[in-house]
């Protein structure tokens, strides 16, 4: 095993993630990932007229999985749900400063999550 | 900020009495052993005293005893130079499913050139099946290399048990002893050993330096081309510092000790393992290191764990996928039955002779506020 080193952007949303916690009566929720296979994050989105007022995670996982959890609830605060969906993994492995290429996949999840999420909460509109 | 190193089996500071041993020999008494000149004869003879107290500790012969650059290289040495040696004989040999890298990745490069490799199973206590070791000896077998204690679990393998089944059926048993040397007595006449490996970086001496004993009568492939050094095995201008380093530090470590350290394993198992709810011990509590402790938590990662500890100040490692290239769980605890989800919060904390209650205490807190934090940020 070699070791690598996280970007400070990775290790801040790590330390101290914000947008940690669940929101009470979601507009949606979308739960991606398996344990087997390592990392499972749930995203919550609160939506008031198309725009995502609020966004929260649970996510286990590795530092990565939690930054990209956390700087996805970030991004999309704010945003009509449209925009939202135009984010890609690789926007969000920017802002973060790069992470290892072992760890490109974690983006993966969180841009899953939110999909499931909008998703839900269409469905349930 | 306190600081609590917690990773011993991956390395270990050097002991003062070890850097004061070496230091003449980097200034003063420098002279390379080869050589017929009184600085020549001086370096010999510091070489051949450290290699006679390695040889006393293993109750092996001095000239039994060859100096390496570290565990993997003597490794290396053994599996490679056997099997080359050897391969007129048979192409056979046998191994384990959780040796370390520096023999499972030799004999997976041993298996491409077309020997064929037993890998034996391990039970969920973390020990070999020794029926199935049995049993897969043929008549074409030519090497068992069995590790004496894992790196990862800390689990320790009856070496005797073994040597006397590769005695009946006469065949070279090899050890991997890295992690149980200064430990765990070894007697290579009574475990019937033919090779084992040893480092000292793993017992407070330097890095780049190791050991291989090599039973007299057994013949090896040199790997290393280039001079007559160590027995015509090893070409090299020796590594004497480390050498001297390294017998220093193979007679610090005393009973008392060992003692100790198994004391604070007990301890930090008992207290961890009651105050963190779903956490399990990962290799039987039995014979098993003074100073390994591999624990699974339910529901959190391995990494996250190591990373936050870090930021406490804490060193530990873990055998998680996440921290590996490769995202795959570790072989040791896939070895045991361990199911992918536990591999993912498996954390290795390994003590030493330095460790003390006041350290394990700290860690205990800041687990303990560690995994419940991740705990409640999980989905599960």
């Amino acid at each position: 095993m070699i070791a690598f080193k996280y970007s400070d952007e990775v290790l801040k949303h790590f330390r101290n993630p914000k947008n940690a916690g669940v929101i009470d009566k979601p507009s949606g929720t979308g739960t991606v990932g398996n344990r087997t296979c390592g990392d499972i994050m749930e995203l919550f989105i609160k939506v008031v007229g198309n725009i995502i007022v609020d966004a929260k995670f649970k996510t286990l996982g590795c530092a990565a999985a939690i930054s990209f959890s956390d700087v996805l609830c970030d991004v999309i605060k704010g945003k009509t749900v449209d925009e939202a969906l135009k984010i890609t993994k690789d926007d969000l492995v920017t802002i973060l400063g790069g992470v290892p290429a072992p760890k490109l996949h974690c983006s993966l999840l969180a841009v899953d999550a939110l999909h499931k999420a909008v998703e839900d909460y269409l469905k349930k509109k | 900020m306190k600081k609590v190193y917690l990773d011993n089996a991956a390395t270990t500071m050097v002991a003062d009495e070890v850097l004061k041993s070496m230091l003449p020999f980097f200034t003063d008494k420098y002279g390379n052993a080869s050589c017929m000149h009184s600085w020549g004869e001086e370096a010999r003879d510091a070489l051949e005293e450290s290699r006679s107290v390695i040889a006393k500790k293993l109750n092996a012969g001095a000239d039994e005893i060859i100096f390496t650059a570290g565990g993997s290289e003597s490794n290396n040495i053994a599996v490679k130079g056997i099997a080359y040696a050897l391969k007129n004989k048979g192409n056979h040999i046998i191994t384990s499913k959780f040796e370390h890298h520096a023999v499972l990745d030799v004999c997976k490069s041993l298996e491409k050139e077309g020997f064929s490799i037993t890998y034996i199973s391990i039970d969920k206590d973390g020990f070999i099946k020794l029926d199935e070791l049995k049993k897969a000896i043929t008549d074409k077998t030519i090497l068992v290399s069995i590790m004496h204690a894992n790196n990862e679990i800390g689990t320790i393998q009856d070496i005797s048990a073994i040597g006397k089944i590769c005695k009946e059926h006469n065949v070279v048993f090899h050890t991997d002893a890295v992690q149980s040397f200064t430990k765990v007595p070894i007697d290579v006449k009574k475990s019937n050993l033919s090779l084992a490996s040893f480092s000292a970086h793993k017992i407070h001496g330097p890095k780049g330096i190791g050991a291989l004993f090599v039973k007299k009568g057994i013949k090896l492939k040199k790997l290393i081309d280039g001079g007559a050094q160590e027995f015509n095995l090893r070409a090299g201008t020796e590594n004497l510092p480390g050498a001297v380093g390294f017998a220093k530090a193979s007679e610090l470590i005393s009973n008392k000790d060992i003692d100790k350290m198994a004391l604070l394993r007990d301890y930090f198992i008992k207290e961890v393992t009651k105050q963190i709810p779903e956490t399990s011990l990962n290799g039987s509590n039995k014979n098993r290191l003074c100073n390994n402790i591999s624990f699974s938590f339910r529901n959190v990662e391995g990494e996250s764990v190591l990373l936050a500890l870090n930021d406490k100040g804490i060193a530990v490692t873990t055998s998680s996928a996440c921290t590996s290239a490769k995202l795959e769980p570790s072989h040791v605890l896939s070895a045991i039955g361990l199911k992918p989800e536990d591999s993912h919060g498996t954390v290795r904390f390994t003590i030493s002779k330095y460790t003390t209650n006041e350290d394990l205490d700290y860690t205990i807190t800041a687990l303990k506020e560690i995994i419940s934090k991740f705990r409640r940020m999980s989905p599960l």
